[in-house]
C-alpha cells in the first residue's frame, strides 16, 4: 500500500512542452513506468510530444478538462512558469483532478490565497506549490524526486523541504527500511496540503509502519501536526515517528530561500517546534545526516 | 522588497488613505525649504532606514542624552537643526544591530494632535490562507510584547478573498479599536482602502504602528511600514524604483542579480547548497560539530554552470570565510553541472581556502568523475555528516 498515488495513478502534464517539464516527464516514464498520459498546452492541442530518450509519445491536449475525458488522468503535475502556475492549478481543480501536484517555485502568495479558496470548495487535493513532488517507490512518480534513492518499504516521508526529503529517502534506503511514499509538501507560506493531511494518511495506511516528519523554521504547522499527532494517540492511532527541523541557526526576520521559512514577530523558531514534536512523541535528529538512524534506534526501542 | 516610511505613505495616500502631508529630504539644506511648505507650527522629523524602534534609537555619533530617531520640532529652525545632527551619522535601534544604520533621508511631517494610538496591520495569515488584519487598541508600541504580554488585546479578522473587506468585517475591526463617531466613520474607508493597496500592490506585510484618532476624532495613518512578496515583483515594475540599494548587503544585491537566495551571516564557512531546507539544515550541521556558517546560500533547482560560477564568487569574495562547503543533493540540479559550474569558477578566481565538495543524487558519478579528474584540491565527502566534519576539521576545528 502507499498513499496518495500508485501503479494505477494516471498523470497528465501541464507544461510538458516546456524544458522542465520535458526532462521530469521523460525521467517518470523511466521510473516503472509511471502513467504519464499526455500533456496540456492551449495552443499545441492535437500535436504530440517525444521522449528524447526513448522515443515515447504522449498526446497533447488544448485543456486538462480535455485530457481528462480522454486518458481518465485522476492527477496532474504542473511545471508552468510562476506566472501562469495559479491559472494552471484552478485549471486543474476546474477539470475535477483528484490530484494537483504543483512543481512551479516562485508563485506569489496571493495567488495562492485565491487559490486555495477555490480548493477548498472542491474535491482535488493540491501538493505544492514549490515542492518536489509525490514518489511511491516502483509504482509512480510525480514531480522532480531522484527515483534512483528510492526502494520499496515501510517508512512514510513528509516534508516542507524537497532536498531534505531526498536525505530522508536516502537515509531509510541506506538503513535497509525503505518507504511506502514520499511526499514533499513545499516551503511556500500558503499552500495545498499541510502536514496534519498528510499524517492522517499514513496512520491509516497498513503498510506504512513508522514517519518521518521534516519540517523548518517559519509558521505553525509542525505545532498544529505534533498537537494533532497527540490527539490522535490519545485515541489509540500511533506510529513510530522521527523527525527534524531545519534553521536552528536561522537569524530573525529573514526570509531562508523558502518564502515561508522566516522567523517572524517571534514566531516560527525552530526551538518550539522541536519540543512540540517532542511532545508529541517525534525522536527529532539534531543533524539532518542521522533522520535515518534516529528513526532506526526509535524502531529498535 | 521592504520601502520607507515615506515611499509606503505616498502609496497609500495613492489608494486614499489618510496620511499627513510630509516632504523626504537628502541633505540639511532641503531641510527649510520642506519645512516651510508644509503647515506647521508642530512638524516631526523622522529618520528614514528599513528598521522599526526608530523614535528610541540612538545615534552613534551624538552623545547619550541627544535625542532619538524621531522628533518633535516646534519651529522651521528647530527642523533644520534637527536635520543637520542627524543626517548622515548612525542610528541604533534593537532591530538594526549594535552596528546601526546610516541614516541617508529624513522625512518632514507635519505634526498631529493625537488622542488615542492604535495597532493594525494585514499580512498573509498563514493558517487560513487569507490575508488577515490584525488590530489592536495598543497602538504605538512593540506589538510583540502586547503579543507576549496580552494576547487577549490582538484580534485577528481574516479576509475572504472572494468577498473582500465586507462591512460586517469592517464592523468587527471597529469594534476591537473601540472606534466611535468620525473615526467609525473613517474605518468604513480606511480598512477597504488598506486591503485593496494590499492584494493590489501585491505586499506581504503593511504596518501601520500607530493608526491615530486625532483629538478632531478622525483617524490617521501615523507610521507605515511595507513589505512586497518579492515572487510577484514580475507584474509590479513600478514598485522596483522604490528599492534602496544602500539598506542592503552588497553580497545579497550581487546575489539577487543571479536569483540566488543569499542571507549573509556571522561565520566563517561559505555555504553553497540546493534547495532552502538543505542549505538551513548544512548551516545547522556545521554548527552542530562547533563551527558558524558565513551564509546561507540556496542555488535553486534548475542552477546552470554561470549561477553557480557566480554563487561560488560571492561565498569566495567574503574575507570572513576560510573554508567552503558544496552540498547538493540532485534532484532538478545535475550533479556535473555543479561540478563544471565549481571547476569554472576555482579557474576564474582561485581557491584560496579549503573546498569540501559532497555530492548526491542526479548524476552523481558524473559529476564525482569531473571533479576528480580536474587536479583541483577539492576534499571529496561521502554524506553530510562527513562533509560537516572534514570542513570544519579542515579550517583547524570547532571554536
Amino acid at each position: 500500500m502507499s498513499i496518495l498515488v500508485n501503479k494505477d495513478t494516471k498523470v497528465l502534464v501541464q507544461g510538458l512542452t516546456g524544458k522542465t517539464g520535458t526532462f521530469h516527464t521523460e525521467q517518470a516514464l523511466a521510473y516503472y513506468g509511471t502513467k504519464m498520459v499526455g500533456g496540456t498546452h492551449p495552443k499545441k492541442g492535437g500535436e504530440t510530444w517525444t521522449s528524447g530518450v526513448d522515443g515515447t509519445t504522449l498526446p497533447i491536449f488544448s485543456s486538462v478538462a480535455e485530457g481528462k475525458e480522454r486518458t481518465g488522468a485522476n492527477a496532474s503535475v504542473i511545471y508552468v512558469p510562476p506566472a501562469g502556475a495559479a491559472a494552471a492549478i484552478l485549471e486543474a481543480i476546474e477539470a475535477e483532478i483528484e490530484l494537483i501536484v504543483c512543481i512551479t517555485e516562485g508563485v506569489p502568495v496571493l495567488d495562492m490565497v485565491k487559490v486555495k479558496a477555490r480548493l477548498e470548495k472542491s474535491n482535488s487535493r493540491l501538493i505544492g506549490p514549490n515542492c518536489p513532488g509525490v514518489l511511491t517507490p516502483e509504482e509512480c512518480k510525480i514531480g522532480i524526486m531522484p527515483g534512483s534513492i528510492f526502494s520499496k518499504g515501510s517508512v512514510g516521508i513528509v516534508s516542507r523541504s524537497g532536498t531534505l526529503t531526498y536525505e530522508a529517502v536516502f537515509q531509510t534506503t541506506n538503513e535497509g527500511l525503505g518507504q511506502t511514499t514520499a511526499v514533499g509538501i513545499g516551503g511556500d507560506p500558503v499552500k495545498g496540503t499541510e502536514f496534519i493531511d498528510m499524517l492522517e494518511m499514513f496512520l491509516a495506511d497498513e503498510a506504512t509502519q513508522s514517519i518521518i516528519m521534516i519540517g523548518e523554521i517559519g509558521g505553525s504547522a509542525e505545532e498544529d501536526a505534533a498537537q494533532f499527532l497527540i490527539d490522535e494517540a490519545k485515541k489509540g492511532r500511533k506510529k513510530p515517528m522521527a523527525g527534524f527541523i531545519a534553521g536552528v541557526t536561522a537569524p530573525p526576520g529573514r526570509t531562508m530561500g523558502h518564502a515561508g521559512a522566516v522567523i517572524s514577530g517571534g514566531k516560527g523558531g525552530a526551538e518550539d517546534k522541536i519540543a512540540a514534536m517532542q511532545a508529541a512523541g517525534i525522536r527529532v535528529s539534531p543533524s539532518p545526516a542521522r533522520i535515518g538512524a534516529t528513526l532506526a534506534e526509535v524502531l529498535k526501542g | 522588497m521592504n520601502i520607507h516610511e515615506h515611499q509606503a505613505k505616498a502609496l497609500l495616500k495613492g489608494f486614499g488613505a489618510p496620511v499627513a502631508e510630509g516632504v523626504a529630504i537628502f541633505s540639511a539644506d532641503e531641510a527649510e525649504a520642506a519645512a516651510r511648505s508644509l503647515p506647521g507650527p508642530l512638524y516631526v522629523v523622522k529618520s528614514q532606514i528599513h528598521a522599526g524602534g526608530r523614535g528610541k534609537g540612538k545615534f552613534t555619533e551624538l552623545g547619550p542624552d541627544a535625542k532619538g530617531g524621531v522628533r518633535l520640532a516646534r519651529s522651521i529652525e528647530e527642523v533644520v537643526s534637527n536635520a543637520r545632527e542627524m543626517l548622515g551619522n548612525t542610528l541604533v535601534t534593537k532591530q538594526t544591530g549594535p552596528a546601526g544604520k546610516q541614516v541617508n533621508r529624513l522625512y518632514i511631517e507635519d505634526g498631529a494632535d493625537i488622542a488615542r494610538e492604535l495597532y493594525c496591520s494585514l499580512l498573509v495569515d498563514r493558517t487560513s490562507g487569507r490575508v488577515a488584519f490584525v488590530v489592536s487598541t495598543e497602538g504605538g508600541m512593540d506589538i510583540e510584547a502586547v503579543a507576549e504580554h496580552t494576547p487577549e488585546k490582538i484580534v485577528t479578522v481574516a479576509i475572504d478573498p472572494e468577498a473582500g473587506v465586507t462591512d460586517a468585517d469592517v464592523r468587527t475591526i471597529a469594534d476591537a479599536l473601540a472606534l466611535e463617531g468620525a473615526a467609525r466613520e473613517d474605518a468604513g474607508k480606511l480598512f477597504p482602502i488598506l486591503y485593496k493597496a494590499f492584494t493590489e500592490t501585491d505586499m506581504s506585510l503593511l504596518e501601520v504602528n500607530p493608526l491615530i484618532v486625532m483629538t478632531d476624532g478622525r483617524l490617521r495613518v501615523l507610521d507605515a511600514k511595507v513589505s512586497f512578496d518579492n515572487n510577484a515583483a514580475f507584474r509590479h515594475p513600478e514598485l522596483a524604483e522604490l528599492r534602496d540599494l544602500s539598506e542592503e548587503d552588497e553580497k545579497e544585491i550581487e546575489a539577487s542579480k543571479f536569483d540566488l537566495a543569499y542571507v549573509a551571516l556571522d561565520g566563517n564557512i561559505g555555504c553553497m547548497v540546493n534547495g532552502a531546507g538543505l542549505a538551513m539544515a548544512t548551516m545547522d550541521i556545521i554548527k552542530l560539530y562547533g563551527a558558524e556558517p558565513a551564509n546561507f546560500l540556496d542555488v535553486g533547482g534548475g542552477a546552470s554552470k554561470e549561477k553557480v560560477t557566480a554563487a561560488f564568487k560571492i561565498i569566495t569574495a567574503d574575507p570572513a570565510v576560510k573554508g567552503i562547503l558544496v552540498n547538493i543533493f540532485g534532484g532538478i540540479m545535475r550533479c556535473d553541472v555543479i561540478a563544471e559550474g565549481v571547476i569554472a569558477a576555482v579557474k576564474e578566481v582561485g581557491l584560496q581556502v579549503p573546498l569540501v565538495v559532497r555530492l548526491e543524487g542526479t548524476r552523481v558519478k558524473e559529476g564525482k568523475a569531473i571533479l576528480d579528474q580536474s587536479g583541483l584540491n577539492v576534499i571529496s565527502a561521502d554524506d553530510l555528516d562527513d562533509a560537516a566534519q572534514k570542513i570544519v576539521a579542515a579550517i583547524g576545528g570547532a571554536r
